[in-house]
């Protein structure tokens, strides 16, 4: 699998990183040879096998479904670049 | 008392008690240090009137005879550890003037211990990366240099300043962070201990997440002991964490100095990698020696999916730092860069935010994850990650603790690596221990031809850290320690 200069723009998009016009070419080039040395994984035989989802094997924790913290809507903004009455301020989305 | 920045944490602890130095002193002759050492760019923010202000209230509590485990030690904090109203940027520039309103778990802990808090320490940016060349406040300078040579060296990554402020003597130890290699690695390339603990064992509150499945916080100190000192008080069970594992935390200290008699050690064959340099190979086989000499049982074992632990990685990590780091959008915190709609503005402002390598590990995890990939990179990467896990448990059948180099290759010059694949192949010993949650030390063993030191690493079941301890002990009383010569 081999990654164009459109797959490039698409994944910047996707990942919302502007990606200058002239250094699409690099990019391609640079997640290529990422891309190529994980291939070596399509050697191994991964039948049966269940992907992992936990790498420790504990029961997951539960806890009430309650509220338990919060109340401090000027903790949660004080580091917006951007905000007014404990509000986040951003450009305007809606036409 | 001459140089108080010479003294361990254990032997600081005896001063303190005994008073024949305060803590106030014990910090001012750290905070002396520290300006003296800042070529070596391993603190990015110094804060020594809090170091002033804890270290009093230190004195206090040893006056009366109290204080923890930790009382009026003076540690450095990677950047990567919120640390309420004090500088947290995880050296990005796009957390540019985060200043968190709350403190993180682990350094929650230390400062209930009564430990006293020097400054944030340099690191790669976001913990990517395995020479602290990708930090956005520069490069860390590693206190040794090849024999002969006034050349700099990196002191490795991403923990690269805490690495580099504990060898140099600018704090007693440091807190630090291992995804892939991060704790261990640095610690081979300064001559230092570090310990990646078992996933689940320290809380990853308030922590910047880079890869969660993988990030540990462990720490960076002098020696074994110290080592130990730091990861009882660095580990807890948090409810803020619910992958922190409900265990209680032992006395590691307790397992320094018990024979390694009887012990069972595993050499995994794969580990022999095509290229090992004959110095990491004869270091490799007199720690087996070592270990013999004092009872151990040296037994061949074999790991056969070593050599897909560290591709699988490369798909395991992007595609969870492409998800954690989705949050740094111009919005909540950091870097602003106006644009012309919503969208520009956060794609805006995450291309001025984010360092080159940052946003690589972001457009492979983003493509790996994206619609039609799914299965054919993330979920075959998942899969192998059980395959490494099944070999370790196999392994754990015939031996108690597993034997490694630390690192393919002593500290090199900044610049000397540039291809994004080789730099990751510094994780090659390191990064198998991430995937299968295992612990892993890094303990000193000898010096390169160079006059570099280098580091062998020990990988235990999971919760046994008390074996890695002992046996690191072990090989320490062999080997002895290292310090860099001063030249700062």
């Amino acid at each position: 699998m081999s990654v164009d200069q459109a797959t490039v723009r698409r994944v910047a998009k996707l990942a919302r990183i502007k990606v200058k016009e002239e250094n699409v070419e690099r990019l391609a080039d640079e997640l290529n040879s990422i891309l190529h040395w994980i291939e070596q994984l399509n050697e191994v035989n991964v039948d049966g096998v269940e992907p992992m989802t936990s790498v420790v094997t504990v029961k997951m924790k539960k806890r009430k479904d309650v509220v338990t913290d919060g109340n401090y809507p000027h903790d949660v903004v004080e580091n917006a670049p951007a905000a007014e009455d404990d509000y986040f301020l951003v450009p305007k989305v809606i036409e | 008392m001459n140089d108080l920045t010479s003294l361990t944490i254990a032997t600081a602890r005896e001063g303190l008690r005994k008073k024949e130095f305060s803590a106030l002193e014990l910090t001012e002759a750290y905070i002396a240090a520290i300006e003296k050492a800042r070529i070596l760019n391993a603190y990015i923010v110094e804060t020594p009137d809090k170091a002033r202000t804890m270290a009093k209230a230190s004195d206090a509590k040893l006056a009366n005879g109290e204080g923890g485990a930790l009382e009026g030690i003076p540690l450095g904090i990677k950047d990567l550890y919120a640390t309420k109203g004090i500088h947290t940027q995880a050296c990005s520039h796009i957390l540019d003037g985060f200043k968190p309103t709350y403190e993180s778990t682990v350094t929650s802990n230390l400062w209930r211990d009564g430990a006293v808090m020097l400054g944030k320490l340099n690191m790669d940016e976001f913990a990517m990366g395995s020479s602290n060349e990708t930090s956005y406040y520069g490069n860390v300078i590693n206190p040794w240099r090849r024999k002969n040579s006034n050349a700099s060296l990196v002191p490795g990554g991403s923990s690269g300043g805490s690495a580099s402020a504990v060898a140099a003597h600018i704090c007693a130890a440091a807190t630090a962070t291992d995804t892939g290699g991060s704790i261990r690695q640095p610690a081979a390339f300064t001559g230092t201990v570090g310990i990646k603990p078992t996933y689940g064992r320290c809380s990853r509150w308030g922590i910047v997440a880079f890869a969660s499945s993988l990030d540990q916080a462990g720490p960076i100190a002098r020696d074994v002991r110290d080592a130990a000192i730091m990861l009882r008080s660095m580990a807890s069970v948090d409810p803020k964490d619910t992958t922190s594992v409900d265990l209680p935390v032992p006395d590691y200290e307790k397992a320094i100095g018990k024979s390694i008699n009887g012990l069972r050690v595993g050499i995994p064959k794969e580990y022999r990698a095509d290229g090992m340099s004959t110095e990491i190979e004869d270091l490799w086989n007199r720690g087996a020696q070592w270990l013999k000499e004092q009872g151990a049982e040296i037994i061949e074992i074999s790991l056969p999916h070593t050599k897909y632990a560290l591709p699988a990685y490369y798909i395991v990590a992007p595609a969870e730092a492409s998800s954690n780091l989705a949050r740094y959008d111009g919005v909540r915190y950091g870097l602003r860069v106006p644009g012309d709609d919503i969208v520009d503005m956060y794609e805006n402002s995450r291309a001025a935010g984010f360092g080159p390598e940052v946003q690589r590990r972001i457009m492979i995890g983003t493509y790996v994850l994206s619609a039609g990939y799914y299965d054919a990179y993330y979920v075959r990467a998942q899969k192998i990650r059980t395959l490494i896990k099944r070999d370790f448990e196999q392994a754990w059948a015939k031996v108690d603790v597993v034997l490694t180099p630390a690192t393919p290759s002593p500290a090199f010059a900044p610049g000397e690596i540039s291809d994004p694949v080789q730099m990751y192949l510094n994780d090659i010993f390191t990064v198998t221990v991430n995937m299968a949650g295992l612990p892993g030390i890094a303990v000193p063993a000898g010096v390169s031809n160079d006059g570099l030191p280098l580091g062998l690493q020990l990988i235990g079941k999971a919760f046994d850290e008390e074996t890695l301890f002992k046996t690191a002990a072990a090989i320490e009383q062999v080997a002895g320690g290292y310090q860099a010569p001063k030249w700062w």
